[in-house]
């Protein structure tokens, strides 16, 4: 019989797996375990080591409005499956499973909105909706911001999370780099202002379309922007990738973005440059 | 060069081979088979056309592969007269995965611009595969560029299994590159006709890829990404790349049918990897007729039917 053992209770005896989930959150970065009311006042960036954690389209559109209020355009559209696409499921129930869960209709939110007074067009990507993948939805709503903006002569802001182009629309998606891109000149041929966030993550056809089009591209500290994925590039160079490849930090470096920007100080940021523009 | 077949050609190089065999017989014996031999053209005829008639999806994928297709240069050769290539983006270097140049088709000034594959390993490590980096976009929207000064028209050539996955293409901003040239190229005020004459692989073929007419050879494929990354993403196995091309509809009529293309030019029977010269022929006509009718239009009426024509494409409910 063992000399010492334990007679009272465990100090932590499963404590920790009684806290619901998501009342704490614990930084994947530095460890720290932060109450979510704390991180949410925080724009949901880690008190301690500033680790962005992800946050989604509504948070974005609240996060810069004149006090979180913004008025939602183009609600209704939604994809339609025009391939009749089922491999390995029917597209038509990703969609729906994505509506159910996210309570979105689509990848994108637009909206109208002001920030410091000034008027803007912003669509903010949304990850939660399969991969925040764009299709002709997407395209379509992305390109009627735009449209948005050069009827009310008013920026443009475009808040960018996703994995790329949507698979399960073929070429159609494809397509949709071609319409976002065309309409941002139009934009450009009027003298407004377009100015593209960059966030986690920003890839494949978003980065080659409107997310690198930007008269200033921002990107939040720490976010994945590239054109082609990582597994990817690994398999044809057949040798591990550097540390920090395709971070905002590194494209910083490259001279492939204007600036990163912590969250905490993007409306004041984006301010800037609207004031800029006005003044 | 050995020929390269694929297994649904198989039957047709046989048959191929006997009539041969039958034809040195009969020159060295003297004995005239030519009653036998004109049946066996017959059935061959027959056999290209109940082959080539019934392709799958995937089996068109493998013919826009074909290591014996015509690229690029084989077509410049044949319609192009006058060519001078032109080098370089004037940043970084010249890509010769993406080639361009100028010459006369028909007798009019036209700026050519396409990806460029090899033939074969040496070509192949040259052309980088045909899968273009940064300063290949940049070097075909500086000649664009200067095509639309000069107001000439740009034909450009699709042939691409993709832009290049690799640490300095994305440290050199391969996304920013392709963008830029979406952005540009649908402002581009002159005349611009994009023909896929092989492989259009997601954004390394759109990088080159929009213009006022999407023309694409019969058996070509174009799509978001390659049956092969399609299948090995959602179906954990890029063998599966056959259900793939399937699902995602990637052929010439696909194209036709979802409004992306706007003209197949058809192959001479057998495929164009079978009959070069023939197939130049037809293309040159095309790309003929197709920018005499560009070229009556304004610049103005020109880039509002282009504009018109991207904004169309897509399906969504509202």
């Amino acid at each position: 019989m063992n000399w010492f053992v334990r007679t009272k209770e465990k100090i932590f005896s499963g404590v920790r797996k009684q806290i619901p989930d998501g009342i704490w959150q614990k930084c994947p970065k530095c460890g720290e375990v932060i109450y979510f009311k704390e991180l949410d006042k925080n724009a949901r960036v880690c008190t301690k080591c500033s680790y962005h954690f992800r946050i989604y389209s509504e948070d974005y559109l609240e996060l810069l409005a004149d006090n979180g209020l913004f008025a939602e355009f183009n609600i209704a559209i939604s994809s339609e499956d025009p391939l009749k696409f089922r491999i390995p499921k029917r597209y038509t129930d990703s969609i729906q499973t994505a509506k159910r869960k996210t309570g979105l209709n689509e990848a994108v939110r637009t909206a109208e909105l002001t920030i410091q007074s000034i008027p803007v067009v912003v669509a903010a990507m949304d990850f939660r909706f399969i991969g925040g993948s764009m299709g002709s939805a997407v395209g379509e709503k992305i390109a009627r911001a735009a449209d948005r903006a050069l009827k009310r002569n008013i920026p443009l802001i475009i808040i960018s999370a996703s994995g790329g182009a949507r698979m399960q629309e073929g070429v159609l998606s494809l397509m949709q780099m071609a319409k976002t891109s065309a309409r941002l000149s139009l934009l450009a041929e009027k003298g407004l202002p377009y100015i593209s966030v960059l966030t986690d993550p920003t890839t494949g056809g978003v980065s080659a379309s409107y997310a690198m089009l930007g008269d200033i591209n921002i990107a939040e500290p720490g976010a994945l922007i590239g054109f082609a994925g990582q597994r990817v590039i690994k398999q044809t160079i057949g040798q591990d990738l550097p540390n920090g490849f395709q971070r905002s930090e590194f494209l910083l470096e490259k001279g492939l973005i204007d600036l990163i920007c912590d969250r905490r100080q993007l409306k004041s940021t984006i301010y800037k440059f609207l004031q800029f523009n006005y003044a | 060069m050995a020929k390269i077949i694929l297994d649904f050609e198989k039957k047709i190089y046989d048959l191929e081979a006997r009539i041969g065999e039958l034809k040195t017989s009969s020159e060295l014996s003297g004995y005239s088979v030519d009653a036998e031999v004109e049946s066996l053209s017959q059935k061959l005829n027959e056999l290209i056309r109940e082959t080539f008639s019934n392709l799958s999806r995937w089996q068109r994928v493998q013919l826009a592969r074909h290591p014996d297709r015509p690229y690029t240069l084989d077509y410049i050769q044949r319609i192009i007269t006058d060519w001078v290539e032109l080098h370089g983006d004037r940043q970084f270097g010249d890509d010769k995965s993406i080639i361009g140049g100028i010459g006369l088709l028909d007798g009019m000034g036209v700026m050519i611009i396409g990806h460029q594959k090899g033939r074969n390993v040496k070509e192949n490590m040259k052309r980088n595969y045909g899968m273009p980096h940064p300063e290949g976009y940049r070097k075909a929207l500086r000649l664009m560029k200067m095509a639309e000064k000069l107001k000439k028209p740009v034909i450009t050539i699709i042939d691409t299994p993709g832009a290049y996955p690799g640490i300095e293409a994305e440290e050199r901003g391969q996304s920013e590159a392709i963008a830029r040239n979406l952005l540009e190229m649908s402002r581009l005020r002159t005349p611009v006709i994009n023909m896929v004459i092989g492989e259009g692989a997601s954004g390394g073929a759109l990088g080159i890829g929009i213009g006022d007419r999407l023309l694409m050879l019969e058996n070509t494929w174009y799509s978001v990404i390659s049956p092969e990354g399609c299948a090995s993403i959602l179906l954990r196995d890029a063998s599966k790349a056959k259900e793939a091309a399937e699902a995602m509809r990637v052929t010439a009529q696909d194209m036709l049918e979802l409004g992306v293309a706007d003209r197949i030019i058809e192959e001479p029977l057998g495929g164009a990897h079978r009959h070069y010269d023939e197939t130049a022929l037809r293309v040159r006509q095309v790309l003929s007729e197709e920018l005499k009718q560009l070229t009556r239009l304004s610049t103005e009426e020109l880039l509002k039917r282009r504009y018109k024509k991207i904004a169309a494409i897509g399906v969504y409910s509202e």
